[in-house]
């Protein structure tokens, strides 16, 4: 499957690309030459084995146009968190200034459009800009790279605090159908500071529509960031997401992925952990049913030495959902008293769902301490015995059993409104076939 | 109350339970005793409703119905409580939701409505008291993480909050030091009433210091192959169970 990409090259000609600079046009023309040579990925690229992309690369997907946004009291009923946050909305890719509220930020953390970031601050762009997410060899990518039009640049300076967390909300309407996204995250948090985000990818209208996003993600010295990532995609929509970060000497990075939307699904978190005593937490949850398919990568090189990275995923699956998880843990010669931990723990509901989880390590320093476990298994029957022994009713004791097993998981979600509106999600997801 | 006749049950291809009959009333408490792998953890599982044991003949009634009928929570629902030999962990269901999705369940198949949030708490507070623990396990996931002693205490706490009419306790005596016994057979002699009945499975004599018999049988190879009263115990104490398996 080479070359499909050429069906792009009118849209591509159509963007609007008025006031951006050299460098950009540079970079996009390149992003666009690599996407052509290198063609989507196929399952014998040992990256995507499990994962066939072919309903996303027989597609041809528009540029969305602009649309009348939805309301605000949509927007937040779709979404979950603190409606307090401040926030930034995109509707079908593009930003909504209408519907988002960055005013309450407080000093020391800027918010701006990729466009207009563009014109303020040039230079800083060019530093950042696809920087950690390279294209080299990586379709998607190179896709966004080429295609992204709007997005979002917050830098966090040294030493500040933010008071809230940032929730930057994708939200696609009705006019979505048909329509590739490809939004843009850049954040930089300078040395000390601590900065929270929450991305939630969300639908008003269940349709066929192609989210790829990217974001990219630079934590200074001593910094820390927590990233969330709710992916609530149509359930006909396509979703793949990269956020590839960067960290410095004592940085923290938390990140916990949500997966329970689109047909067809993978998410990509990348972490770099290029100074010492770098600690880094990858959680996940991803819940999927009838013919669903959630695929995540996750990605730790460890480049210096003394850091440490946790890793727990759990997946729930039904119907004839397939999921599938990829931890790869790189450990540098020079990355010497490594501590990696990983796990992976995934549930059948049905006899026809299916799971394909393969942790990959690549360690070349001596004095490291790795480890990873994995499990895929059913409902514990003696554990639904006990419950039923004391009066609990089949169907009560699956869905208390099934909604603990990801309770387990949901409760490292450090922000109180999102992790109770997740657990809710949860809760009514397998408790509501009772009644 | 339970009239259990003949039973022959089996796990897999092994035949365990080799036909016994025990018949027990509203008032009584019965002990049931026998070397390891006699079978007693196998009649509480059976009788429980397990579903790794298959009955293969014999039958059960209680309260003059077929119990084997019936699932297990229909036997819960109906007053039949098992407090586990070896209590099942549950990480991720608090204690305290655990026991009032049990008790509210319950109540709703018994045709009443679920309990006030506050009056569940005000019910909790007393049956914590009486098995003495600390109120933060409420809040902490079924059995996780909980020492031995801690899983048995905690098995006595659902059986207070959830008050059976038969109450079957499996070497619940088992590994607990004799404050923890004095509290757990405290803790059941308070529930004790005219119209329910126990059944304590145990392996030590000891236990029946606290709680009194009515009866006690010996189950050796899958059979009952001695009953008696309360003395029995004490004869066992003194002789051991080989006698009585020899005999057999
Ligand atoms: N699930 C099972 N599968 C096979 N054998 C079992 C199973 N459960 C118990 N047994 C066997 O049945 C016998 C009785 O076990 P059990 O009822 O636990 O004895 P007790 O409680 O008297 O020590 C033992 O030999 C034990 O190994
Ligand atoms: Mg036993």
């Amino acid at each position: 499957m080479t070359a499909p990409v050429a069906k792009y090259a009118d849209a591509f000609a159509a963007l609007d690309t008025t006031g951006a600079p050299g460098w950009l046009a540079d970079l996009r023309s390149a992003a666009l030459a690599e996407f052509n040579a290198v063609g989507f990925p196929t399952t014998r690229n040992e990256d995507w084995h499990f994962t066939s992309v072919t309903p996303i690369a027989e597609r041809s997907f528009r540029s969305a146009k602009p649309s009348a946004a939805p309301t605000l009291a949509d927007v937040l009923a779709a979404t979950v968190g603190d409606p307090s946050w401040p926030r930034a909305v995109f509707v079908n890719g593009r930003f909504e200034a209408s519907l988002s509220s960055l005013k309450t930020l407080g000093a020391g953390v800027r918010v701006g459009t990729l466009a207009d970031t563009l014109k303020d601050s040039p230079d800083f762009v060019a530093a950042h800009l696809g920087k950690l997410a390279t294209f080299d060899k990586q379709a998607f990518t190179a896709f966004n790279t080429a295609f992204a039009q709007d997005g979002l640049v917050v830098r966090i300076a040294h030493g500040v605090k933010a008071d809230a967390p940032l929730h930057v909300i994708h939200i696609a309407d009705a006019q979505a159908a048909g329509c590739m996204l490809h939004p843009r995250l850049l954040v930089v948090a300078e040395p000390l500071s601590e900065f929270g985000i929450v991305e939630s990818f969300v639908s008003l209208k269940a349709s066929e529509y192609f989210t790829n996003a990217v974001a990219e993600i630079t934590i200074g010295n001593g910094a820390r960031v927590h990233h969330y990532k709710v992916q609530r995609e149509s359930e006909q929509a396509f979703h793949v997401g990269t956020v590839q970060v960067a960290q410095g000497r004592d940085s923290a990075f938390h990140s916990f992925s949500y997966a329970a939307g689109a047909a067809l699904s993978r998410t990509n978190i990348y972490s770099r952990l290029g100074g010492e005593a770098a600690e880094v937490r990858l959680n996940g949850l991803y819940m999927v049913d009838g013919s669903q398919h959630a695929d995540h990568q996750t990605f730790v090189e460890h480049i210096a030495p003394h850091c440490a990275s946790r890793e727990l995923y759990k997946g729930i699956l039904d119907g004839h959902a397939h999921g599938v998880f990829n931890g790869k843990v790189y450990v540098d010669p020079e990355a010497q008293k490594t501590d990696g931990k990983q796990s992976n723990h995934a549930l059948l509901l049905s006899g026809t769902a299916r799971v394909d989880s393969k942790p990959q390590l690549e360690i070349f320093a001596d004095d490291v301490k790795c480890t990873h476990g994995s499990t895929v298994g059913r409902l514990d029957d003696i554990a639904l015995f006990y419950m039923k022994s004391r009066g609990i009713g089949a169907e009560s004791a699956r869905a208390l059993l099934t909604y603990a097993f990801a309770a387990e998981v949901l409760e490292t979600v450090e922000l109180d409104a999102l992790r109770e509106g997740l657990e809710k999600i949860a809760f009514e997801r397998f408790t509501q076939t009772e009644q | 109350m339970l009239k259990i006749d003949n039973i022959h049950a089996r796990a897999g291809e092994k035949e365990i339970l080799k036909g016994i009959s025990l018949t027990v009333n509203a008032g009584e408490v019965h002990a049931i005793m026998g070397p390891n792998g006699s079978g007693k953890s196998t009649l509480a599982q059976v009788i429980a409703g397990h579903p790794g044991f298959e009955v293969t003949s014999g039958s059960i009634t209680y309260g003059g119905d077929d119990l084997l009928d019936m699932d297990p929570e229909v036997r819960a629902q109906k007053g039949v409580f098992l407090a586990f030999q070896y209590p099942v962990e549950i990480p991720g269901v608090t204690n305290a939701y655990f026991l009032r999705s049990a008790y509210n369940e319950i109540r709703k198949a018994n045709g009443q409505e679920d309990i006030d949030p506050m009056d569940f708490l005000d019910l909790m507070e007393k049956k914590i008291k009486l098995v003495d623990m600390d109120p933060a396990m409420l809040h902490r996931s079924v059995n996780a993480g909980f020492s031995g002693g801690e899983k048995k205490r905690n098995e006595i706490l659902q059986m207070a909050v959830l008050e059976p009419k038969l109450a079957i306790l499996d070497e619940t005596d088992s590994g607990l030091d004799i404050d923890a016994l004095r509290v757990v057979s405290g803790g059941v002699n308070a529930l004790k009433r005219a119209d329910n009945a126990t059944i304590v499975v145990t392996h030590y004599q000891r236990l029946l210091n606290y709680i009194v018999p009515d009866f006690v049988h010996v189950l050796a190879g899958g059979k009952i192959v001695k009953s008696g009263g309360k003395e029995l115990a004490l004869e066992l104490e003194a002789k051991g169970y080989d006698w009585l398996v020899d005999a057999a």
